[in-house]
């Protein structure tokens, strides 16, 4: 019997990648029959499809964003590693590290094996379950960080550069613009690693997902609300707020704030400069250049797809090892913080994925 | 090189002047000898090697990293010594050179030994230390922070005024061991005998109401505050320069002058660009003071001079114990002895009482005036700003009614603020055109205010800056206005700053351009007499 190619069984559509003998959509754009989505992001995970599969943790926080009639009409959850058919294509999901949840979509069909990867990293996490390689004949990538520019420092490097910060003014409230799902209770854990065991200080918008994490078996240890503390609270205090609350009005309640900001994007001087950033933090949720290659190279697919991000360089890249690698431009998904020149104003400017925010009146959040 | 890059990438990305001193301090309390000597030379622009040129830094990095994603990358940093500490390859994990050493080497590497020399040490760094040390290498170093500043931070390391370190330092010599000796108590102050040292400068305190109504007139003397740069001439036995009134040297921007001082002596005096003794706008200074070293066009073009107000050493012999009266007399002693070119005498002015000088600086209109200053007769010359022996009496501004087009945010404190305010002027064919931009001049109420106005009233975005609606005018005050090829309206600003919110004004209502205009002052005034309009016009 001959392998079918996975190009043959899986289609780019408007509303997405489809797997057609599965009949389903990953990470569709829009509302769609069928859905398997790889992460709770509001890129990936959106509203309004009728039946929805993904792992319980992402169900939970898609349920936790958007409120659980608008989360799918019906919800399979499915738990890592455990082998589901649907319509003679088995599907299976893998950890993917990007936040809590996150999985890469294994799909087999008729001998022919494709990973969809999701967003997806490989540093350590705390507060989600390690990326699992999975041996493939196309492996599907972003490209996020896809220039050889973008290498991640250890996140306890960066983590250690706020702490001596607040030694050195140790008056000033240090707070800290990180995505309110995955990246905020990341750098919490992360500073829990480090030894701050005092309160930490967290936006409104952030209050939910933690619970949630913490009832998800998370440790986030001694948080508070931000917003309800007095200035003097917060001297020498770290605040976690979503990076857009930082510049706005409501960072107005910190004493003589330090700025920090937990992204990938802080690699850049100049586009850390541009985003009024104090103290670069360059935690990523995100694989760097370098894991981007180690995980297609670990996958060992002779070709790779790129959903979205700086595909170009990547491909380039996979050209020089022999491997083949097609863009598949898909629309819509917009990496990490996308934005964030213009990071305040919720009103006119697009959703930003990964930070559903309320709309928060001032000193309501 | 770890602490000097970690100090350079925290100094980067930190608005706040006291931030940023308390980052130096940090610094130099933390680093050891040599080091921080050599980071301190790096900062005050005392270090001297032949710098690597970028063509070899590339030309390293491509034996590295494939041409395509190197090129693809530096389009997307563009940064040539960033995107080269980003991409650089990470081999085995070492420790980075120190900063003395890599300052050592540079010294005695051939320059056939170099591209190996380099590429070695940033096997060894992180991005950072990357980052820092090609700047370094290249002579690309900007740090964000003046000597100026590492001065103060190393005055308060040492419970010291930073002044105390300004009459040292033009004496010694990177990595500066014997003044770390001195700070940290381990050694006397450094000897600057003969050295062309800078000498901490008198300034003076606003003159306000309430100062002017219980001031004694006839204890003063009165002189024009001229719109150029304070700056220091000295030259002793061991060399010239020309100081500004923070310490700097820039010498070497103002040839000319440097070669009109054939005297010993200290002097202090106002820069100038002087046309047959006219006073050229403060923009043709600013022309010279934007060259490190300047072309013989612009030597042509922005003559400079300088008009003397004080002296302070003749020779060797320190004149600043004495009264301003017994120095003046010195001066024009002085003056008329050795008659230096490039240099006149800044007058005093005669005047009867308070009356007579307010109706002089009520007239003062001329480009080149700011004002008056007010110098106590028997007042020594003293360091720093003593309140009560000098006085600057600055005339009031000039004022015009324009609508608010851009705002951006600040930073540090005002960093969640729309703060930095663009204004402009309808031309005559009812075009907005910018004039001038103002951060400054309103309470945080009004301040308030105008962010809300700015949130609600926004047009389109540019990155960090909103285009509104054209509809609030602000009263903007102004020392000056120039003509300015710089500027898209033709004409810049001295000082401008807001005076009040006109809410109550409608934007069609808001100043021509044209009348503006009428208020340049073309050219400078001739030495002084021509220096004042009838004060009718002043209103």
């Amino acid at each position: 019997m001959v392998v079918p190619h996975p190009e043959t069984w899986l289609r780019v559509l408007p509303q997405g990648l489809y797997c057609e003998p599965g009949g389903f959509f990953i990470d569709p754009l829009r509302a769609v029959d069928r859905a398997v989505i790889t992460h709770g992001h509001s890129d990936h995970a959106r509203a309004g499809h009728q039946a929805v599969l993904a792992t319980p943790d992402t169900l939970a926080i898609m349920r936790a964003r958007m409120g659980a009639e608008r989360a799918g009409e019906s919800q399979q959850p499915l738990a890592y590693g455990e082998p589901l058919d649907i319509r003679g294509v088995q599907v299976t999901l893998r950890p993917a590290g990007h936040v809590l949840g996150s999985a890469q979509i294994v799909m087999e069909w008729r001998g022919s094996r494709a990973v969809v990867s999701g967003d997806y990293k490989r540093q350590d996490d705390p507060t989600c379950a390690p990326f699992e390689p999975v041996e493939c004949d196309v492996f599907v990538t972003e490209a996020t960080f896809g220039f050889p520019v973008f290498r991640h420092p250890p996140p306890a490097h960066e983590i250690a550069k706020l702490l001596k910060s607040l030694a050195l003014f140790p008056e000033r409230t240090h707070v800290i613009g990180a995505y309110s799902l995955g990246k905020s209770q990341r750098v919490i854990a992360l500073l829990r690693e480090a030894g701050w065991d005092g309160p930490i200080y967290i936006h409104g918008a952030l209050t939910s997902l933690c619970a949630l994490y913490e009832e998800r078996g998370v440790r986030l240890g001694d948080l508070r609300a931000a917003t309800a503390a007095k200035k003097e609270v917060l001297k020498g205090a770290i605040v976690v707020a979503p990076p857009a609350a930082c510049a706005d009005r409501w960072g107005r309640r910190l004493n003589d704030p330090v700025i920090a900001r937990a992204s990938g994007w802080m690699r850049v001087r100049q586009r850390a400069k541009m985003a009024g950033v104090e103290l670069p933090m360059i935690i990523s949720d995100h694989a760097d250049w370098d894991d981007l290659l180690r995980s297609i190279a670990e996958a060992q697919a002779p070709e790779v797809w790129v959903t979205h991000g700086s595909e170009e360089a990547l491909i380039h890249a996979l050209s020089l090892r022999q491997i083949r690698g097609r863009a598949l431009r898909l629309v819509g998904y917009e990496g990490e913080e996308p934005g964030e020149e213009a990071p305040d104003e919720r009103a006119s400017a697009p959703p930003e994925p990964g930070d559903h925010l309320p709309p928060v009146a001032e000193g309501a959040a | 090189m770890t602490p000097f890059a970690a100090l350079l990438e925290r100094l980067l990305f930190t608005p706040g002047r006291l931030a940023k001193i308390a980052l130096l301090r940090d610094y130099f309390a933390h680093t050891p000898d040599p080091d921080r000597g050599y980071a301190l030379a790096a900062i005050a622009g005392d270090l001297s090697f032949v710098a690597a040129k970028p063509a070899m830094i590339r030309e390293i990095t491509m034996a590295r990293v494939d041409a395509t994603l190197f090129e693809w990358s530096y389009d997307y940093v563009g940064d040539l010594a960033e995107t080269v500490a980003l991409i650089w390859p990470d081999t085995a994990p070492g420790v980075a050179p120190r900063l003395s050493e890599v300052v050592d080497a540079l010294h005695d590497t051939s320059k056939a030994a170099l591209p190996a020399r380099i590429a070695g040490w940033l096997d060894l760094c992180d991005p950072s230390e990357r980052i820092a040390l090609l700047k370094l290498i290249t002579g690309g170093l900007r740090v964000g922070a003046s000597a100026r500043l590492a001065k103060i931070a190393l005055g308060e390391m040492a419970g010291l005024p930073a002044d105390d370190i300004e009459e040292v330092w033009h004496g010694l010599l990177p990595p500066y061991l014997p003044l770390f000796d001195w700070l940290e108590g381990r050694a006397p102050k450094p000897d600057a005998a003969g050295a062309p040292v800078f000498r901490p400068t008198m300034l003076a305190h606003p003159l306000e109401e309430a100062d002017a109504a219980s001031i004694d007139w006839d204890a003063f003397r009165a002189e024009w505050k001229w719109d150029g740069i304070r700056v220091q001439l000295v030259a002793t036995s061991g060399g010239k320069r020309l100081y500004t009134r923070t310490a700097e040297d820039i010498s070497h921007a103002f040839p000319e002058i440097l070669a009109a001082m054939h005297f010993l002596g200290v002097l202090d005096g106002e820069l100038l660009v002087l046309r047959d003794g006219q006073v050229a706008p403060f923009a043709d200074l600013q022309q010279r003071l934007n060259r490190k070293s300047p072309t013989a066009k612009m030597l042509a073009e922005f003559p400079a001079a300088v008009r003397l107000y004080d002296i302070l050493f003749d020779g060797d012999e320190d004149l600043r114990a004495l009264p301003f009266d017994a120095r003046r007399q010195r001066l024009e002693a002085w003056y008329a002895q050795e008659n230096p070119e490039r240099m006149d005498l800044s007058p005093l002015i005669d005047f009867a009482g308070p009356e007579d000088l307010a109706q002089l600086r009520l007239g003062a209109r001329a480009a080149s005036i700011e004002g008056l200053m007010l110098k106590r007769g028997d007042a020594p010359y003293l360091a720093g700003r003593p309140k009560g022996p000098w006085w600057k009496w600055k005339r009031d501004p000039l004022s015009i009614d324009a609508v608010l087009m851009y705002a951006q945010r600040g930073h540090g404190r005002r960093s969640s603020i729309y703060s930095d305010y663009t204004f402009g002027l309808w031309r005559d064919d009812g075009v907005l055109v910018p004039v001038g931009k103002a951060y400054s001049g309103i309470t945080d109420q009004e301040l308030n205010f105008l962010d809300s106005w700015v949130r609600n009233h926004t047009t389109s975005r540019f990155g960090p800056v909103r285009e509104v609606e054209k509809a609030l005018v602000l009263e903007i005050i102004f020392d000056a206005a120039q003509l300015s090829t710089r500027h898209k309206s033709g004409v810049a600003l001295r000082f401008p700053r807001i005076s009040r919110i006109r809410t109550d004004k409608p934007a069609a209502e808001a100043d021509r351009l044209s009348s503006l205009m009428a208020r340049v002052v073309r050219s400078g005034i001739a030495k002084g007499e021509t220096l004042v309009e009838a004060p009718a016009a002043a209103n």
